[in-house]
């Protein structure tokens, strides 16, 4: 039976753990403290050491990140994306309403490492427990002299602020973030030359973490890279919240070894999934969110490691898992996550906007009763248009991968089950 | 309705000064407007341009962007279900079509006593404890259709307003920086 190791949800069932004192008597703040004893590019060492993988869904090193930032050009920022809306994605709003302080010390060391003017809390604006949370873990750590003018009595000062949203999936993108951040609407820029290392935040140098990301990094400066780097397989370290949903026994929100634990263990473990409900078998999942590609019974076996899951042509992405049962409809699944992507296109790049509309559409003919025979393949071609060659990882003729992402359930699909798609048709003729 | 109280206005002031550039602010003070009326009227929008020093355009460019920002009235209570993927496994379209039924309005409709707006979410991040609604972003996870009956109820009644304050209201509790503890005054 598989047990991992609680390091970042430790204090998720505690009615009191969002609240600084208990913070403070678990441990709380004990890391920044040490953190600043260390020099701040020993910081980033440690952080590349600890090979701590980002955690909102492209999986880049987060040590390498804060690498990227050129010398010498200040002011930085830190911009934290707490936007969660990835479909099936369910554990920041976690992090933030049930262990504020910890993120707000995972802020601290980050900025001190990366020499952050400021920082920013980015949280979705749909969650208004989460704001209230953050909000008085905020004003009770100024109160303390943790956050804001000379920390714990040092010449270090930071300010750090709560800032959220109002709406829209986009802004998890991260230069969609800080434009929306700057007051604008959230649509994504162009890279190059818009890295948010070089040209962030009001065009500054920016850091942009998720953060289930940062939540690791008080752990990891309490007990070491090396200690880190124990758990989970070498190349993915650490735990994992992955968000188990949809047709198993026993949905969660569960912290595992990140990297080694399979998905059959994740979803049949008594401690986790504890079998697909109603004693049926699987159909599908969804690996990492609605825009990862997904999996079948041949994967079941496979390790939840970046590696694998990559070469077999999806991702982990933001550790958002969706389970079908043998009863799904194939195609109303995968329609309703299409309805999505064009629902949030945010309208800059035409491939993306009028592409996933036009899919919805064809959907909606098909689901409807009047698809055509020529459909299925007219969804591919429309699908091509966005995403050249429907390969993984995808190519995109757009600026961000929201468009190429809407290509994922239809082509997963398709290529699996097209004679549900095909059944449809029949009906009609 | 109207222009930015004074309470609110002083507000607004504080929150542009927690970033190094004013415009930052707009998005929570638009919030701020809707907090005050329900929704966002013009009035407020050319209020929060004169504040950051834009054209009343810019406020409702950026915040017609956004799916929460309302610009007509809309009900006390926003019941808000979601139909994503995690919600659709188990039953999520069929907790929507319900609350129609029980409020007697389509999606998208508001009682003609004003007091409920029904919308149709996308996935709200409560996966695992689907399905699930918002009331005025207040989450309510893993719920019956009794349930959501019961809650309707209890909304109409004009109980648990604890729980749930009206429609604009998101956090109670304000970030506020004291000037004794603010790093430092730069603006970029």
């Amino acid at each position: 039976m598989p047990t991992s190791l609680k390091m970042i949800s430790t204090r998720w069932d505690d009615p009191q753990g969002h609240t600084l004192a208990r913070y403070r008597e678990t441990g709380g703040y004990e890391a920044i403290r040490k953190a600043m004893t260390m020099e701040p590019d020993a910081v980033i060492e440690e952080v590349k050491a600890a090979n701590l993988l980002g955690r909102g869904g492209a999986g880049f090193p987060c040590g390498t990140k804060w690498g990227f930032l050129p010398k010498d050009v200040f002011p930085r920022y830190l911009v934290v994306n707490g936007d969660e809306s990835e479909p099936g994605t369910f554990k920041d709003r976690l992090l933030v309403e049930r262990d504020p302080h910890q993120l707000i010390e995972g802020v601290l060391i980050a900025s001190w490492a990366i020499r952050a003017k400021q920082a920013f809390i980015y949280v979705r604006g749909e969650m208004a427990l989460a704001h209230e949370r953050l909000a008085a873990a905020l004003n009770e750590a100024y109160a303390a002299g943790l956050v804001g003018r000379n920390i714990m009595g040092t010449d270090w000062s930071l300010d750090v602020v709560f800032h959220f949203g109002a709406g829209a999936y986009i802004v998890g993108e991260e230069t969609a973030l800080i434009e929306s951040l700057e007051g604008n609407r959230g649509m994504p820029r162009l890279k190059p030359p818009f890295f948010p290392a070089s040209k962030g935040l009001y065009m500054q140098p920016t850091v942009v973490n998720n953060v289930e990301t940062l939540a690791n990094l008080p752990w990891i400066i309490n007990n070491g890279a090396a200690a880190f780097t124990t758990i989970g397989d070498a190349k993915a370290c650490g735990t994992r919240l992955f968000a188990l949903s949809g047709h198993v026994n026993k949905p969660g929100v569960y912290e595992v070894d990140f990297g080694t634990t399979t998905f059959r263990e994740l979803f049949e473990s008594p401690e986790y999934g504890n079998g697909i409900r109603m004693g049926r078998s699987i159909k599908a999942w969804i690996p990492g969110g609605a825009s990862a590609p997904w999996f079948f019974e041949e994967h079941l076996d496979m390790a939840l490691h970046p590696g694998p899951v990559g070469a077999a042509g999806s991702m982990l992405g933001s550790g958002a898992i969706v389970v079908m049962d043998d009863q799904t409809d194939m195609v109303r699944a995968a329609w309703r996550l299409v309805k999505f992507f064009a629902k949030e296109s945010c309208g800059k790049c035409s491939p993306c906007r009028e592409g996933t509309n036009w899919l919805e559409k064809i959907y909606r003919r098909i689901l409807d009763g009047h698809g055509r025979p020529e459909d299925i393949d007219l969804l591919m071609d429309v699908a091509d248009n966005i995403s050249p060659g429907l390969t993984w990882p995808p190519k995109q003729t757009t600026i961000c991968p929201l468009g190429p992402s809407a290509a994922s359930p239809l082509v997963s699909t398709v290529r699996r089950f097209r004679d549900e798609y095909e059944a449809y048709i029949r009906k009609v003729a | 309705m109207a222009r930015l109280n004074t309470a609110n206005t002083e507000r607004a002031r504080e929150l542009m000064g927690h970033y190094p550039r004013a415009r930052s602010a707009m998005i929570p003070m638009c919030h701020l407007a809707q907090e005050q009326d329900g929704y966002l009227t013009d009035e407020a929008m050319e209020h929060i341009a004169e504040l950051i020093g834009c054209t009343p355009a810019e406020v409702y460019g950026t915040a017609s962007f956004y799916e929460m920002f309302k610009f007509h009235p809309v009900g006390k209570y926003v019941v808000g279900v979601c139909t994503n993927i995690s919600c659709l496994l188990v039953g999520g379209e069929e907790l929507l079509a319900h609350c129609e039924e029980k409020l007697g309005i389509r999606t998208g409709g508001t009682t003609a006593d004003g007091m409920f707006t029904l919308e149709e979410m996308e996935c709200l991040a409560a996966c695992t404890r689907a399905p699930c609604l918002q009331v005025n972003y207040r989450y309510f996870e893993n719920i019956t259709h009794d349930q959501a009956d019961a809650l309707i109820d209890d909304l109409s009644a004009g109980k648990r307003t604890n729980d749930v304050p009206p429609h604009g209201t998101l956090s109670r509790i304000r970030q506020s920086i004291p000037a004794d503890r603010r790093a430092s005054r730069d603006s970029i």
